[in-house]
């Protein structure tokens, strides 16, 4: 194995690990202000996806579709609030689970409906298309390392929104004691539309960001969002830091485990069979790490709640 | 005319009626979720082939993709529907479920696609059907075109899963040299960045992959953005006329290994595929063309005999009378066919990716398992 490989496994998990963090951020956000399982989290990252693809269809600008993708996705989510989210905050968490497992469904048979069973197109635009050539000779597509400084860029802009504006402030309230905001004159109702929007748009982006270099099909949220849900128990629940951190750390050991537990196995057995258990044991890679970190800290990285 | 020939007729016609759907078919296949437009086409072909054919009763249902759900339709067509025939299951984890089972209660089940190793060698059964192929083969012919090319550093890869193990097996059986690489993906697996990285890394002078459905449409994107510039070889699940419309440019020129294409020169495919676009107002992919050919196999078998007649509606299906798509089509002992296998290459007509025919790469193919089945 050569360094240079190695590095760009490296930018490889980095890239994994920001995307997944624009899905947790929102995941997590949602989870820490109303105390709300949302599943249907990883069909409003198809939303955005399909908005992004149907608009980058129609007119052609990549820059068109990532705004209609954020506004679709934060659409549908304010929607999704108003008339059903909104009855579940005072269930418990099995109605939870049960509403927004029913929306996961009304959206995948939904989008069927409007755009077919066939998997849409969605390209790269030219300006970000080919590769560059990195400092030590790496040579590294040029969208992905795109796609780094917009989620780096993001986890900067959610960092500014959470510490030095008034929202922020109401957020952090609402996490701690949401009856006394209440009290104080915060309409909370409001709030919580705006937490679950802003969720919503980030799952949105992060379906649109990803579009262009993977599948854009109906079911295609639901994978990403087991990943989210295992970055949000690592990083601590309701910790945008603990998002940021854990999708790093998920994203680079998928990464690095699909590539070193292979090799690790190729030194004791035949290449075959150390492909089938190296990639068998990669897959479990990331659930072992979520069981280690629950034991060392059964909260999370930086979760604050029990 | 007088009162008696009127009811003489009437009665005839209540009786022709009685026998119009006097077989039931039950086609379970995948109508939703990520996996549902193989199920669709594989639907259409089917309801094509059958179209006219009165005396079937053509019942369809959406298995989404999931073992449990395909065995509890099939439990309810052959207990209360009271099918004859089953027919349509996509994937071969679905298959093994429901085949086994359907064929030891004394149903027919005949494969529009899964067609995995077991249910061609030690598992296989008299009243079990492959119209499609053997898991394998598609996958033989890109490894014998692989050491027709002159390849000798191939990467390949597939899903760890049965048919991604059948996959890299078949290849390899046909090809036979050294590889440059064996990596088995995750099913279902979005990113494919460390494996392009380690393909680029390993100097192979080829790349074979067996990734179906939005799987191969995640890699082949990737992989035009990388950089890396080796030719691409594959099965033609990863490039049917559906899904290579998402993956645009960069499935281009990509060869895969198939027993059907829509320019294969037999008149029955030239009317095939003219009746569906026809009918559907887009392009057939191989899974429509499997479809349309069980359709046909089963309707020359009813025309010599009644699934009740079990031995000669089994003896009529066997013999396979009928105008294949494919051309030349016959069963082995173990109930899979014996057919050439080509290779495509990804072309666009006009607006339409599609693919053309250049090669063929094993003639006369059957299946590396029939010796382990016991019929003969």
């Amino acid at each position: 194995m050569t360094p240079i490989l190695f590095a760009e496994q490296v930018l490889n998990g980095l890239q994994s690990g920001v995307m997944l963090f624009l899905m947790a951020a929102g995941l997590t956000l949602i989870f820490g202000v109303m105390g709300l399982i949302n599943l249907a989290h990883g069909a409003l990252f198809m939303v955005g996806a399909f908005a992004a693809a149907s608009v980058a269809g129609a007119t052609g600008s990549f820059l068109l579709a990532l705004v209609a993708a954020l506004a679709a996705a934060a659409g549908a989510g304010a929607m999704v609030e108003l008339l059903v989210i909104r009855r579940l905050y005072d269930r418990d968490h099995l109605d939870q689970v049960l509403a927004t497992f029913a929306l996961i469904l009304i959206f995948s048979e939904g989008t069927r409906w409007l755009f077919g069973s066939f998997p849409l197109y969605l390209d790269v635009p030219p300006w970000l298309g080919g590769t560059v050539l990195l400092p030590g000779g790496i040579e590294y597509p040029t969208y992905r390392l795109a796609l780094i400084a917009v989620g780096l860029l993001v986890a900067a802009g959610l960092w500014w929104l959470n510490t030095c504006t008034r929202l922020g402030i109401r957020i952090r309230a609402g996490e701690n004691d949401r009856e006394m905001i209440a009290a104080l004159g915060v309409d909370i109702g409001k709030l919580y539309t705006v937490v679950f929007a802003l969720g919503a748009g980030l799952a949105g982006l992060a379906g649109a960001l990803v579009g262009p270099i993977q599948s854009v099909q109906v079911g295609m949220g639901e994978p990403v969002l087991i990943l989210a849900f295992v970055v949000i128990v690592i990083g601590g629940i309701g910790s945008i830091k603990g998002a940021l951190v854990g999708g790093l750390l998920v994203g680079l050991t998928d990464t690095l485990g699909r590539l070193l537990l292979p090799a690790l196995f190729r030194l004791f057995t035949d290449p075959a069979s150390a492909a089938s258990a190296g990639s068998a044991f990669a897959s479990m890679a990331i659930y072992i790490l979520m069981a280690a970190v629950l034991i060392w800290r059964p909260t999370g990285l930086y979760g604050a709640r029990a | 005319m007088s009162i008696k020939t009127l009811l003489a007729a009437a009665s005839l016609a209540a009786l022709a009626s009685a026998t119009q759907a006097e077989v039931k078919v039950g086609m379970i296949t995948t109508l939703s979720g990520g996996g549902a437009s193989l199920g669709i086409d594989t639907r259409d072909g089917f309801l094509l082939g059958m179209k006219g054919a009165s005396e079937v009763e053509v019942i369809v249902e959406d298995d989404q993709q999931k073992p449990d759900v395909a065995v509890q339709i099939a439990d309810k067509m052959i207990q209360s529907d009271k099918v004859d025939v089953l027919t349509g299951i996509v994937w071969s984890n679905l298959a093994m479920a429901v085949v086994p089972a359907a064929t030891a209660q004394g149903k027919f089940y005949l494969s529009t696609n899964a067609a995995p190793a077991l249910l061609a060698g030690k598992g296989c059964h008299p009243n079990y059907f492959a119209v499609s192929y053997q898991n394998d083969n598609l996958h033989e012919a890109a490894g014998a075109y692989a050491k027709d090319q002159g390849y000798t550093k191939p990467f390949i890869m597939a899903p760890n899963y049965p048919a991604g193990h059948d996959s890299l097996n078949g290849f390899k059986r046909y090809y036979g040299g050294d590889l440059a690489g064996e990596v088995f993906t995750q099913l279902g697996q979005t990113d494919y960045a460390a494996e392009i990285a380690q393909i680029r890394a390993s100097g192979a002078d080829a790349v074979f992959f067996f990734l179906p459905g939005g799987m191969g449409i995640s890699f082949m994107k990737q992989y035009a953005g990388s950089g890396v510039d080796l030719p691409l070889l594959g099965p033609a699940f990863s490039f049917d006329q559906n899904i290579l419309q998402a993956v645009g440019d960069a499935a281009l020129g990509v060869r895969n290994g198939s027993n059907w294409s829509k320019d294969l020169d037999v008149p029955a495919n030239a009317a095939f595929v003219e009746a569906f676009e026809a009918e559907y107002g887009r392009l057939p992919s191989l899974y429509a063309a499997y479809g349309y050919d069980t359709a046909h196999l089963l309707r020359s078998a009813l025309d010599v005999a009644q699934p009740s007649d079990g031995d000669a509606f089994r003896a009529a299906l066997k013999s396979a009378d009928f105008d294949s798509v494919r051309g030349k089509f016959s069963f082995d002992s173990n109930n899979h066919p014996i057919q050439d296998i080509y290779i495509r290459e990804v072309i666009k007509e006009g607006d339409v990716f599609t693919n053309t025919l250049v090669a063929t790469a094993i003639t006369d193919r059957s299946s590396a398992y029939v010796n382990d089945c016991t019929m003969k």
